[in-house]
């Protein structure tokens, strides 16, 4: 395969990721809107705002048509979800010869879908249903792409974005939530009620199979754990560790492995941290670090695979 | 002054705006009643009515924009994709003019590649004097670089889209042969996916040619191209780019050959061997369909500050590693100016007289004919003879004075660069504008493959149709948009 054609649809793959990640956890913050008190909104958006790396609007953390509009449509905002669908679909754009007919009428579904509509006409309808709208457009798009696309190597690529981008925000979600509730002093009030943690679940379309597990009864190591450390759970950091690693292997094999190790160490090594990983002792010892560290070895696998596949000297390729 | 008189419509509705003149209806004869083989489709088209055709334009231009099927408009900041408009109503051809229009084509193209040939070796043509020897190295397109190189097969063209036009007398000409990097197979292809599905009684009924096998063919022409050396060669379609007007069409067929569409960007030179960047490394490359103009393709060649190019191709071709199809320099067969000698360069290589007439030119650079072009130029057409895309061109009865002043300055300051045809009364077609059938102006693009065995013509083509009323132009860049052509069996 083209090495350009393989960034494009890792690119493809990452961008939709982000969107509906974006989609998700503004649905999510919309929702609780709908029960909470007016003092409890600011802090919930000022985290949701960390966990997508974003600033809060001028308008401040109480204006949640503001943090929706600028999540959702500011030209000047490169995660905003429009932009996220439209860079996914311009990448697609530029493999559509890799891709099935039918992925690529989805993606321009999608975009033509998020183009035509504007931050006032989705606040004056219904806000959730547009975001709704958002995740399952995302979610048709991998089906179609299981469903249409041969599970080769161009296969295994969107496959490794998708699940890159996954591990390395789910990682920075759960930081958000679990550092400062490490570091509150023994005694003191908790920072975050029981409705925050149902709200990190379903922030990570986790709640309903928590409870599976769990039953109702939402802890904070239950959640760290599940999310973290679950190995079935689609969304959880071990189980996204596990397909890029599967992935890549595939790469490695459909390309002749050369110069593949690297990547596929460094995937291996995160795999087995997550796999072995204890919750009880990862939330004595020190948390964040962990959780920063997941985020630092994504951008490593990242930066292994491009110089394996994509950007590798034209003198060592020769010389072989 | 024109006389109209309305075509037979039995005082049905959708027809009230049909109009015939002098110009040759496709669907109607001279009196108003359906041609034969349209009256099947004229029947079907009285039982519907404007609502119902109306859902199924809709239903056409919904399916073109979802499947992205768009061109690329220039210098239009936001939206810079629009749908090339689609019209519903199919032209329909018999088989015995395809039958003519095929010989034709074929006779055209083997002369057009004699020709190349010849000018790139012997260049006997131009010592006999049947073509004038400045004209030849004076066109823009010629590649002195291309002297006495080897092109496989001695295939300079293998993919042609040559323009024809349906004269008042019903008979075909040739307006332009497209012999560089003609597009509109994709559209050619699409309008007849879409066709079926917006009219898929009618269509089974009607005995049309299939045309889908245009990508396999295309593909084994390549493939009958590759250097002697490789078996299997590695084919690829080299594409400026995603901002190119043309790059749907060009994931089109690659999507349709299964080769890889690539980029200048992702081949290199090395030891005059072509490779492109693969995940598993550097793999040769043997075959390229570019669809690159010639200045662009290698800035090591040809313009220095080009970045769609590949540095190092020119050389890679000259040693006959690689083939690149259409070859460098079959710009010289398409110049306009050449064009008005392309019957005596059939006659001259196969001893023939042409199937297909051309089209009367004039040419400014003849003295006596640039005299008859200033003096005629509000009735004339006249074009700049490197030009495609409906680009450098003035319609005389529809210029302004200004725009004749213009024309006439640059005729008499470089009357090389310039030809003149009669303004023509291009044939019109139905078409389903505004609610109503009406006609317009079309012409006709047949796509030929010039293998080294073999060469194939699918039936039909695009119809490109001038959508605006009166209007002659039926470039995409110019308003136009194009409709489905049937050829029908026996």
């Amino acid at each position: 395969m083209l090495s350009r054609d393989a960034d494009s649809l890792y690119w493809m793959s990452r961008y939709l990721e982000r969107a509906e990640h974006t989609a998700r956890l503004l649905g999510v913050g919309l929702t609780q809107m709908l029960d909470q008190t007016p003092e409890l909104a600011p802090p919930r958006w000022g985290r949701l705002l960390s966990a997508l790396q974003a600033t809060p609007p001028r308008e401040g953390l109480a204006d949640a048509y503001a943090i929706t509009r600028e999540l959702t449509f500011e030209p000047a905002n490169a995660n905003a979800i429009v932009a996220c669908v439209a860079l996914a679909r311009e990448n697609a754009r530029q493999v559509r010869q890799q891709i099935s007919s039918e992925m690529w009428e989805q993606i321009n579904r999608l975009y033509l879908r998020v183009r035509a509509t504007t931050p006032e006409a989705i606040w004056q309808s219904e806000p959730i249903e547009f975001y709704q709208a958002i995740k399952e457009g995302a979610h048709l798009f991998q089906g179609i792409t299981d469903a249409t696309m041969s599970h080769g190597e161009g296969w295994h690529f969107i496959q490794v974005g998708r699940y890159l981008e996954r591990a390395g925000a789910t990682a920075l979600l759960l930081d958000v939530f679990f550092r400062p509730f490490l570091e509150t002093p023994p005694g003191e009030p908790p920072i975050l009620d029981e409705n925050d943690w149902v709200g990190l679940l379903k922030c990570c379309t986790a709640f309903e199979a928590y409870c599976k597990v769990y039953t109702a009864d939402v802890q904070p190591t239950a959640v760290a754990e599940f999310l973290l450390l679950n190995g079935e759970l689609p969304r959880s950091v071990r189980f996204a560790a596990d397909r890029i690693q599967r992935a890549l292997q595939e790469i490695g094999r459909a390309t002749g492995s050369r110069g593949a190790g690297r990547a596929e160490r460094l995937a291996g090594r995160l795999r087995a941290a997550l796999d072995y990983g204890q919750v009880d002792e990862i939330m004595a010892d020190n948390m964040h670090a962990d959780l920063a560290s997941i985020q630092r070895q994504c951008a490593a696998i990242h930066n292994a695979i491009y110089q394996a596949y994509i950007t590798y000297p034209v003198e060592s390729a020769l010389a072989q | 002054m024109l006389t109209e008189r309305s075509a037979r419509t039995n005082g049905h509705s959708l027809f009230n705006s049909y109009f015939l003149d002098t110009a040759y209806d496709e669907m109607f004869d001279a009196a108003g009643e359906p041609r034969p083989h349209y009256g099947a489709l004229y029947r079907h088209l009285i039982e519907l009515s404007a609502r119902e055709l109306q859902q199924r334009q809709a239903y056409a231009d919904l399916t073109f924009l979802n499947q992205g099927i768009t061109f690329t408009v220039y210098g239009d900041g936001e939206g810079t994709e629009r749908i090339f408009p689609y019209d519903l109503l199919p032209r329909i051809i018999t088989t015995a003019e395809w039958l003519t229009v095929e010989r034709g084509l074929r006779q055209r193209i083997t002369a057009l590649n004699h020709f190349l040939h010849d000018i790139y070796h012997e260049a006997r043509i131009l010592a006999d004097g049947i073509v004038p020897r400045e004209l030849v190295y004076t066109c823009q397109h010629f590649r002195r670089e291309l002297r006495g190189v080897a092109v496989p097969r001695r295939v300079y063209v293998s993919v042609a889209g040559t323009d024809l036009v349906r004269l008042p007398s019903g008979q075909f000409a040739v307006l332009e042969d497209n012999l560089r990097v003609p597009s509109g197979v994709s559209y050619m292809l699409t309008n007849r996916q879409v066709m079926k599905r917006a009219f898929p009684r009618l269509f089974a009924t009607y005995g049309v040619r299939p045309i889908d096998h245009y990508g396999q063919a295309l593909l084994s022409t390549l493939r009958s191209l590759a250097p002697p050396h490789c078996p299997e060669p590695t084919i690829v379609v080299l594409t400026p780019g995603v901002f190119n007007s043309a790059y749907f069409e060009h994931t089109f067929l690659a999507r349709q050959m299964g080769v890889e569409l690539v980029e200048g960007r992702d081949l290199l030179v090395h030891d005059n061997i072509v490779y492109m960047r693969t995940t598993a490394g550097l793999r040769r490359v043997d075959v390229i369909y570019r669809r690159v103009d010639d200045d662009f393709i290698d800035p090591l060649a040809f313009r220095s500050d080009s970045i769609l190019g590949v540095a190092g191709l020119v050389n890679a071709y000259r040693a006959g590693n690689v083939a690149i199809c259409n070859a460098l320099g079959t710009g010289i067969a398409d110049d306009k100016a050449v064009y008005a000698y392309v019957p005596r360069i059939i006659t001259y290589y196969l001893g023939e007289e042409p199937i297909l007439p051309n089209v009367e030119t004039y040419l400014c650079d003849d003295p006596s004919e640039q005299r008859y072009v200033l003096e005629h130029l509000d009735e004339l057409v006249v074009k700049a003879v490197g030009e495609s895309g409906g680009y450098g061109m003035l319609i005389g009865p529809h210029s302004t004075a200004e725009e004749r002043e213009r024309f006439r300055a640059r005729i008499l300051a470089n009357p090389r660069n310039y030809i003149a045809q009669p303004t023509l009364q291009l044939s019109r077609a139905p078409c389903f504008v505004n609610g109503q059938v009406e006609p317009r102006h079309v012409d006709l693009r047949p796509f030929i493959l010039c293998g080294g065995e073999q060469t194939t013509i699918v039936p039909g083509g695009l119809t490109r149709v001038a959508l605006r009323k009166g209007s002659l132009v039926v470039n995409s860049s110019q308003g136009g948009g194009s409709k489905d052509t049937w050829v029908l069996f026996e």
